[in-house]
């Protein structure tokens, strides 16, 4: 994805004016600022899933609700359960399950016949990201490093938002009434971390990656797989692949 | 399983985020486009007989008008910042236009028009008023007190260039919100590029609705005679409008119906279900096919005046209720579903919150008491002859 030098300057010039008016990333996006040495324009970051990988644990959810104090009943990211039926008498609709967005996991399966995967979610910072379009004030936005964040401090919260994400990754957060939504865990990949829903998977079903590093496991996982992104009818840029998914998952 | 909750819902789809109050903003907004719409007809398409609405209808626009942002105002989360969609649009954003569409319908086109409809009654209020009246007439003059032939030529040649300005300023105000919801490409109920023209049409079935139970209202109030050819017009306009209105209702579901995409078996589930009595019985029966009955039984044979009469009031009723239904199968009907088609959640209005139902119908009592005011302060009744000729 190119990154133009003007939206570059359009994005920076707006985080120095309000820098210059007292207000800090982490006022403004609920993330602490990158260190010194982070270039935004050098990054491109996105996240590769493993269905195959995903055991449905929970770990994930938990980090993130915990590293990033998600309220209770929303979520960030989410693990959903897919159980599909033998489907050559009749094309069915698949069982999907989320209980409490797996923040603890998954009760066992009371049926072994058919398939049954696990599919994490979290936002697919989109690069043309249909939230970004409709915000009315441009509170959300993607930063030069690809990743769609929302200013706390300029958000109205009218929700017109979460209506156009065909994702369902965002919500209005009941304390501070502006919407919130995965940050990629910003205030840590801008320090060289991963991301907490990552560094907490135990198999290694999520992957934090930057496009626009050229030693980033990432090249080769697209060069040598086959992957694909939720709903690419909808053309959203999405930035999350998938690798093992199934035709079934929404 | 959560409470109101079938089938799979994404997790954070469970609750509404547009509640009662956003269903309110495009009945409100509708009810103004399709009053001013009617004000029009006689000015513009110099529709004659409807000349003794033509104020009423500029009134009930303006009341409604100066209501319509508050839905919005309550439902943010954060009211105080609505300021910024004027500092900093985003220009992507069709919700980002709303201020200037709404400054623009109504500052150039309501309140110019009316001030114009209204100025020589204003000047000679301001001069033969006594106290409180006299100073708030006096600062309606704007300071002009020219009532001359010459300036009352003007004022009518101004009056006509702002309708004709405002007709498709009324076209853009509704067709607008219409867009707001047939742009999201990710709800299926809503992304069809019909919703605008099904938004306009609709408002104007309100507002012309709205205008003629109002003026039916007034006249009884009153105790003024009915002028039954005004009545008789307004009712035949109605029915014109409330036809295409119908049609590309038909249109759109008749083409979801025999697509059968992906969303149509959530889409039919929620018909069928949560929506049967809002949707089917609400807006499809009682506020669309009885009202068109009464008014294409009015085009067909002669009735008697008193049935004349009663017949128009209960189609103007029910198309009021039926469009308000319309409205609500839009913003929660859109909302009921999950994005992945796998599940329905269910909308729980509360009573007294910020959104619930009680700021709800105080929000739609707030118009009348406003068009009760304008009607004391411009009164509507003798007037309308400014520009007979």
């Amino acid at each position: 994805m190119d990154i133009s030098r003007r939206d570059i300057f359009t994005v920076g010039g707006k985080l120095l004016i309000l820098a210059s008016v007292g207000a800090t990333l982490k006022q403004i996006t609920g993330a602490e600022p990158p260190s010194d040495a982070y270039r935004m324009a050098d990054h491109w970051w996105g996240m590769i899933v493993d269905i195959d990988k995903c055991i449905g644990c929970g770990n994930c959810v938990r980090a993130c609700s915990k590293e990033n104090n998600v309220p209770e009943g929303y979520f960030r990211t989410w693990v959903e359960r897919y159980q599909i039926d033998d489907q050559i008498k009749e094309v069915k609709q698949p069982h999907v399950e989320s209980p409490k967005g797996a923040i603890d996991g998954f009760p066992p399966l009371a049926r072994t016949d058919g398939k049954s995967f696990y599919v994490p979610k979290l936002c697919n910072h989109c690069a043309d990201s249909p939230c970004v379009q409709v915000c009315p004030v441009g509170a959300t936005f993607v930063s030069p490093d690809g990743v769609v964040l929302v200013d706390q401090t300029y958000c109205l919260g009218c929700r017109y938002c979460v209506q156009a994400c065909p994702y369902g990754c965002r919500y209005l957060h009941p304390e501070t009434q502006t919407v919130d939504k995965c940050t990629l865990c910003y205030h840590r990949i801008t320090k060289g971390l991963t991301t907490a829903c990552c560094e907490n998977c135990p198999t290694g079903a999520r992957l934090l990656v930057d496009f626009k590093n050229p030693k980033d496991p990432v090249h080769e996982i697209l060069r040598t797989n086959k992957v694909q992104v939720l709903k690419p009818y909808m053309a959203t840029g999405a930035k999350v692949y998938y690798e093992n998914l199934d035709g079934q998952v929404r | 399983m959560i409470p109101g909750v079938d089938g799979f819902m994404y997790p954070n789809e469970v609750e509404l985020q547009w509640s009662v109050l956003i269903v309110l903003y495009p009945y409100i907004t509708g009810l103004v486009a399709g009053a001013f719409i009617l004000a029009s007809l006689e000015r513009v398409f110099n529709v004659a007989a409807v000349r003794p609405t033509y104020r009423l209808a500029l009134l009930t626009a303006l009341a409604f008008l100066l209501v319509a942002p508050l839905p919005l105002q309550l439902h943010l989360g954060h009211p105080e910042r609505s300021f910024e969609m004027y500092l900093t649009p985003h220009s992507s954003s069709a919700m980002a236009m709303f201020g200037f569409v709404y400054l623009w319908y109504l500052t150039v086109v309501l309140l110019l028009e009316i001030w114009l409809e209204y100025r020589t009654e204003i000047v000679g209020l301001a001069q033969s008023t006594k106290g409180l009246k006299r100073w708030i007439y006096r600062a309606l003059t704007l300071g002009s007190y020219n009532i001359s032939p010459a300036a009352r030529r003007m004022d009518e040649r101004v009056g006509y260039a702002v309708t004709v300005i405002g007709v498709p300023s009324a076209f853009l105000l509704h067709g607008y919100v219409g867009f707001i919801f047939g742009s999201v490409k990710a709800n299926p109920w809503w992304s069809t590029p019909l919703m605008p023209v099904v938004f306009l049409f609709s408002a104007m079935v309100s507002g012309i609705a709205a205008v003629m139970v109002l003026y039916v209202v007034c006249m009884k109030l009153r105790k003024t005679p009915i002028d039954m050819r005004c009545l008789d017009t307004i009712a035949r306009y109605l029915f014109y409008t409330f036809v295409i209105d119908f049609t590309l209702e038909m249109l759109d579901l008749i083409h979801r119906t025999y697509e059968s995409d992906e969303s149509f078996r959530s889409l039919d589930f929620m018909v069928h279900t949560r929506l049967l009595f809002s949707h089917v019985i609400l807006q499809i029966f009682l506020g669309t096919l009885v009202p068109l009955a009464l008014l294409a039984a009015n085009q067909l044979w002669r009735y008697s005046e008193a049935r004349r009469k009663a017949m128009y009031m209960t189609a103007g009723a029910l198309t009021l209720v039926g469009i308000f239904a319309m409205r609500w199968n839009v913003v929660i009907g859109g909302q009921l579903f999950s994005k992945s088609f796998l599940g329905y959640t269910s909308y729980k209005m509360q009573m007294a919150s910020r959104e619930g139902l009680v700021a709800a119908v105080l929000l739609m009592l707030l118009p009348f008491a406003i068009f009760l005011v304008l009607v004391k302060l411009l009164p509507p009744w003798q007037g309308g002859k400014a520009h007979e000729a």
